[in-house]
């Protein structure tokens, strides 16, 4: 046992599972196991798993142990997301502006306009509501009882909400009972919220109801599942480049019934690839002239082009700074310690002390490009090395935190693995965060990286609406094991 | 509707529809060809297969001869094909795919199902003996498609275009069918010689029993023809297709507030034209002029469907 695992036996928020855990025959969960997986197969939630051969439409293990949060915990924590999401929209808003922050000398100037995520196209344009991320998905890990870091931004393109919503429908068929005792916030409403948020976007000059799609790179991106979903759950169209087409600097899709216009694009395509006339030359996805309207006020795109310049990892330690400087507020969730290698301080410490530190390449993402020195071998550290002494710019390293550990079904049983969890934070006209996450876990003993990617799995996260189970004092496990197993 | 959407659910059909064609193709063909008596009859029967297919040119560009082992393979799994069986089963999963919430799921399952059996399935599995319990399973997979899509989807703009989409593409088979055997239709065909062969034009459009039902009396070319073009109680004939194509382009313009272009006014045309036709002007004025003009129109029919609703 490491890391929490004790101590979150010990939580009272647990205290209903782990009787259930011990109650329940591990043949039990192993069948209850198989159920979950074949309910994911038939819904056909996927994930695309690239150059390892093989199919490379994949399941991402589902573990049907639940990650428990009490309503006081959950309350702490999204207070601290809603103040960092609104600081990562002020900055953004700032970059594009008046650059103050760096005027005020609280970032280098290079940071910001050498950066690979930058946009100068934005400069100077204020989107609807001054909103740039209006989609955010913030990752953070746990230490200790009410100790939570801010691991990752994410204010491109997040994805995974829909892991949160399908996790929790497979849970409420497959523990009906057990779901009950907890009296879990719901999830389901997040699709609302998300419309909500979008129509919000729409520009001031949208006349009545705003006509919203989802911009998807089509059926071969990983995420295509998620789209579908995503839209059906909100009622909208999933459209495709070719759909759209853009007329006098507004955009229209195409349909039956002749040209429809459009006033706000959940896009879920990268920046690069948006409009071939501004950006990559060379995309199929996107739409001709979509930055042209876009710009001219005539349409809104969710989230802002340029946004990814926030959750950069050469930015991700300014955060706490933005927080004070734009909010006036310390922060609430505290960013990991975090070394740049382009220091020459944080360099020759990161080179001294490989064998502690989890090392990452500040343009990688997915779990791609990444060391995690106390299990990396001697020759693979080496390699990192030369590589950070090459281009030490690219790299940030972290200490590998003790990280919580949330009990976890393997083959060869419960055990205690390490997760994180990524909370989905909505801002519109406010900032709407829905009670839950999607909670990844590690499911190789001892291992830190979660990424789905990586064989990563998730849970359902569920946040009770009060600090305990409902009936955790009053009813007998025997009983309610016997229900559970009907 | 998105027109993308109404793009691939009015393909999906088609596909479907056409594996359907070209299994009940082959079976007929099949047939024939073991009762042809010579080596050329017989090839004769393949060529015919292919024409009205519509693909004999790809065929004869990679071959020389049209024999029974290749013509089969052409027309199930040849991938240069874009006719054959394999190619329209993964075509139509295909646009399925891509519009996977406007489809039922039972219609997504009976395609995929079809799709992953017809993928594992291996070539010597349909050849010889095997052919006719293979060309079956192909016709039983599209008409549980065809089931599907009628008894599940709601009745809205896109099982309009699902149906039309097999409506259009029947009636180009038919015609396709009848133009390629119209010289045994010819009044002065000699029945003795002619009988096999009417036969198997009415099994091909799976009319054999029904023209009993209809006319009750020995073969004649005469009722095959209007059978085959002016009943509108076989569900094959063209003016039964026609009018099923006339029908759904006006409930589509209806469900749009009276939309309507050249598409509505020429599906109009070809309707009245079959509607109000009687098969002997019609054999008095040419079968082959005839159908060759039907055949043209269904091709631009489909052009102007797609350039009112899809490419606009």
């Amino acid at each position: 046992m490491n890391g929490l695992a004790g101590q979150i036996a010990a939580s009272p928020a647990y205290a209903e599972i782990q009787r259930w855990l011990a109650a329940t025959p591990p043949e039990d969960l192993a069948r209850k196991r198989g159920e979950a997986e074949h309910l994911f197969r038939r819904i056909g939630i996927t994930f695309a798993v690239y150059g390892e051969g093989g199919d490379p439409e994949r399941l991402i293990p589902f573990d049907i142990i639940p990650r428990i949060m009490a309503q006081s915990e959950w309350q702490r924590l999204a207070a601290g997301l809603t103040q960092r999401v609104k600081a990562l929209n002020a900055f953004l808003a700032d970059v594009y502006g008046k650059q103050e922050i760096i005027r005020a000398g609280k970032m280098p100037r290079a940071l910001v306009v050498e950066n690979e995520a930058l946009r100068p196209v934005m400069a100077g344009f204020t989107p609807p509501g001054g909103i740039y991320t209006h989609i955010s998905g913030i990752d953070l890990v746990r230490t200790g009882p009410d100790k939570f870091y801010v691991l990752e931004d994410n204010c491109r393109t997040p994805s995974g909400v829909s892991y949160m919503l399908e996790n929790r429908e497979a849970m409420l068929r497959l523990f009906p009972r057990l779901c009950h005792r907890h009296r879990i916030a719901p999830v389901s409403r997040y699709p609302e919220e998300l419309l909500t948020t979008l129509k919000e976007a729409a520009p001031p000059n949208c006349p009545g109801d705003p006509n919203v799609v989802l911009l998807t790179p089509g059926p071969f991106n990983s995420a295509y599942y998620e789209h579908c979903f995503l839209a059906d759950e909100m009622g909208i169209e999933v459209v495709e480049g070719g759909d759209l087409v853009v007329q006098d600097k507004r955009v229209f899709m195409r349909t039956t019934a002749g040209p429809k216009r459009v006033d706000v694009i959940y896009r879920r395509i990268d920046d690069e690839f948006l409009d071939p006339e501004v950006f990559r030359e060379d995309s199929l996805v996107g739409v001709p002239g979509l930055m042209g309207a876009y710009l001219a006020g005539n349409v809104a795109l969710a989230n802002a082009p340029g946004g990814g310049i926030a959750d950069d990892k050469a930015i991700y330690p300014y955060v706490p700074d933005m927080v004070r400087f734009y909010l006036g507020e310390e922060p609430l969730i505290a960013n990991v310690p975090t070394y740049l290698c382009e220091r020459d301080d944080d360099r020759k410490y990161v080179l001294e002390h490989l064998d502690e530190l989890v090392v990452k390449l500040c343009k990688g993402s997915g779990g791609y490009g990444m060391l995690v020195g106390p299990h990396a071998t001697a020759a693979e550290r080496a390699d990192f090395a030369a590589r950070i002494k090459a281009k030490p710019a690219d790299y940030i390293a972290q200490p590998t935190l003790a990280l919580s550990t949330c009990p976890t079904l393997g083959d060869k049983g419960v055990a205690p693995r390490h997760v994180d969890l990524r909370p989905f934070v909505l801002s519109g006209k406010e900032v709407r965060i829905v009670p839950g996450g999607l909670t990844r876990v590690a499911l190789r003993e001892g291992s830190l990286v979660v990424n789905s990617s990586q064989g990563g799995g998730t849970k359902d996260t569920w946040v009770l609406e009060g600090e305990g189970p409902l009936e955790a004092q009053t009813d007998a496990p025997g009983q309610s094991q016997s229900q559970e197993q009907r | 509707m998105l027109s993308r959407t109404a793009d691939c659910l009015f393909w999906l059909s088609r596909y479907m529809e056409r594996a359907g064609n070209i299994a009940r193709g082959l079976e007929v063909a099949a047939r024939m060809a073991s009762v042809a008596g010579d080596e050329a009859g017989e090839e004769e029967v393949w060529r015919s297969l292919l024409v009205a297919a519509g693909c004999d040119e790809g065929f004869f560009g990679k071959h020389d001869r049209a024999t029974q082992d290749k013509v089969v393979h052409w027309l199930v799994f040849d991938e240069d094909n874009h006719s054959a069986i394999a190619s329209c089963l993964a075509a139509a999963r295909s646009n399925a795919r891509s519009v996977r919430t406007a489809l039922t799921v039972a219609m997504w399952s009976s395609l995929n199902d079809s799709w992953n059996e017809l993928r594992a399935m291996s070539v010597d599995k349909v050849e010889g003996e095997k052919l006719p319990g293979f060309l079956e399973w192909v016709r039983e997979r599209v008409l549980l498609f065809n089931g599907a899509a009628h008894d599940t989807m709601l009745r809205d703009e896109a099982w309009r275009f699902v149906h039309l989409g097999t409506m259009l593409e029947r009636a180009d088979c038919t015609a396709r069918l009848l133009d390629v055997r119209h010289e045994i239709l010819a009044p002065e065909t000699d029945g003795a010689v002619a009988h096999a062969q009417w036969q198997a034009l009415l099994r091909s459009v799976s009319a054999g029993r029904a023209y009993q039902w209809v006319y009750r009396d020995r073969l004649q070319p005469r009722k095959i023809a209007e059978l085959l073009i002016l009943r509108p109680e076989l569900p094959r004939s063209l003016m039964a297709c026609h009018s099923e194509v006339a029908k759904t382009l006006d409930a589509i313009a209806k469900g749009q507030g009276g939309r309507t272009g050249e598409c509505h006014r020429l599906a109009g045309e070809m309707q009245a034209k079959l509607n109000f036709g009687r098969i002997d002007s019609i054999l008095a004025g040419g079968l082959h002029g005839f159908l060759t003009e039907l055949i043209e129109h269904t091709g631009r029919l489909g052009t102007e469907i797609e350039a009112f609703y899809i490419r606009h």
